[in-house]
């Protein structure tokens, strides 16, 4: 069967490569109050690996030293690293557009009860997972009573102004396909969403409409069903060259919680940081050889390419 | 059974084109307009599609809506409501047959 790299030597006649580095993707724990079924990294609250102090000081330092334009904040779910809010403020210090990836729920824990009022004075973007619109999906995914649980979140940062024209807060919701098949149009997506979610009061920004990565629990799952050839077929029958320009790999680079770099979220998972040519940690960043790197890709990087594309 | 139904086949559904390409395309095209939401939402026609699929018994078909389905949102409690709708029209347009098995007895029974 032929590789990924093989497939995309053919589309762009030579291997994937960075384009610049305009994003600092920062995983700052596996940590999570949910245990989401299709969850790439099989986070969950048992997960002890985090970000400490010291490995985010070494990343602001990047970020102030060399302008990073966008600090994009994931996990896990970002807000149980207890230094999440030192991270966003020094990055906006910098002078970076900051995004905060989350599950929503775990904004009605009470330790997190001032951290809506917080991002919205910070102007951090939010890119929220909702993964679908029908609850009883959503709740199957990841655990009974979360939908109802994001929709109140969802409410609470419209009421800031989040995902409100003219008030510059941005809300951007993630869908996710409720099992082994691939998303739909974005598009149609999009107004499901707009429409459904309207009737229950809630605005947003926009959709992204991401793939579930052939990894982490979701690959468990994937095995246990026998469906991962399957899947993994559907996905390759899908493979759409057009994605490669805009592939999230070419843009950024992703730093695990202990401060190692990766091409993205996904490589974390086998393990697989950035060619070797290139310093491998925060404390060696330098964003001349990385914007030039190859970038490190497997049979999981079919799931990027796929369709519309997920990345 | 294998011979005959292999589920490879779904994805090669286009080569059925080869021979009458503007045939194949006519009726990807009507298929395609007739899914798309009009004044019947694409859930209402996932349903339909899975309920005419247990009806005619098409083992692609039923692949193809049972995922359109879960695309929706549906689960394995509406999937079964349907199909048990298709079945039960099914069941009831064999049983007033009935009337027509009536029909011929009377008319040839002393
Ligand atoms: S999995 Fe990572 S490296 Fe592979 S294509 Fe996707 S973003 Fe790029």
């Amino acid at each position: 069967m032929r590789s990924f790299d093989d497939t995309v030597r053919e589309a762009l006649g030579g291997p994937l490569t960075a384009a610049d580095v305009a994003i600092l993707q920062l995983n700052i724990g596996y940590v999570c109050n949910l245990r989401c079924k299709h969850c790439h990294l099989s986070a969950g609250p048992d997960r002890g690996e985090r970000m400490s102090l010291e490995v985010m000081d070494e990343a602001l330092r990047a970020v102030s030293r060399y302008g990073i334009r966008t600090v994009d904040i994931t996990g896990g779910a970002p807000e149980l690293n207890p230094y999440l809010r030192h991270l966003v403020a020094g990055a906006r210090a910098a002078g970076s557009h900051v995004i905060v990836r989350t599950n929503l729920t775990v904004l009605l824990e009470p330790a997190m009860a001032d951290l809506p009022e917080f991002y919205r004075d910070q102007g951090v973007e939010v890119v929220a997972s909702l993964p679908h619109v029908v609850g009883a999906s959503v709740d199957r995914v990841r655990g009974g009573g979360t939908f109802e649980k994001s929709l109140s979140v969802l409410r609470r940062l419209n009421s800031l102004g989040y995902g409100k024209e003219g008030t510059g807060l941005v809300l951007n919701l993630v869908y996710n396909p409720p099992g082994a098949i691939l998303p739909g149009p974005q598009r149609e997506l999009e107004d499901r969403y707009r429409r459904e979610l309207a009737a229950r009061g809630i605005v947003f920004d926009g959709l992204f409409a991401f793939a579930n990565m052939a990894l982490g629990r979701f690959r468990e799952f994937l095995v246990r069903s026998r469906g991962l050839e399957s899947y993994l077929a559907q996905v390759r029958r899908a493979f759409n060259a057009a994605t490669l320009e805009g592939l999230m790999c070419r843009h950024l680079v992703s730093v695990r919680w202990d401060g190692t770099l990766f091409d993205c979220d996904f490589n974390q998972v086998p393990g697989l940081p950035v060619d070797e040519a290139c310093p491998r940690h925060i404390t060696a960043f330098d964003p001349g050889r990385l914007a030039r790197r190859r970038i490190v890709t497997d049979e999981h990087c079919f799931v990027c390419t796929a369709g519309a594309g997920t990345s | 059974m294998a011979d005959y139904y292999n589920s490879d086949d779904l994805e090669r559904f286009g080569e059925v084109g080869k021979h009458k390409p503007e045939l194949f395309r006519k009726f990807m095209d009507w298929y395609q307009a007739s899914l798309e939401a009009g004044a019947l939402t694409k859930r209402e026609k996932a349903l339909i599609g899975l309920g005419v699929a247990h009806a005619i018994q098409c083992p692609y078909c039923i692949d193809a809506f049972t995922r359109e389905c879960i695309a929706e949102g549906m689960d394995m409690e509406h999937i079964t409501e349907a199909v048990h709708t298709a079945s039960a029209v099914r069941g009831g347009a064999a049983l007033i047959h009935g009337l027509q098995a009536g029909n011929t007895a009377e008319k040839i029974l002393l």
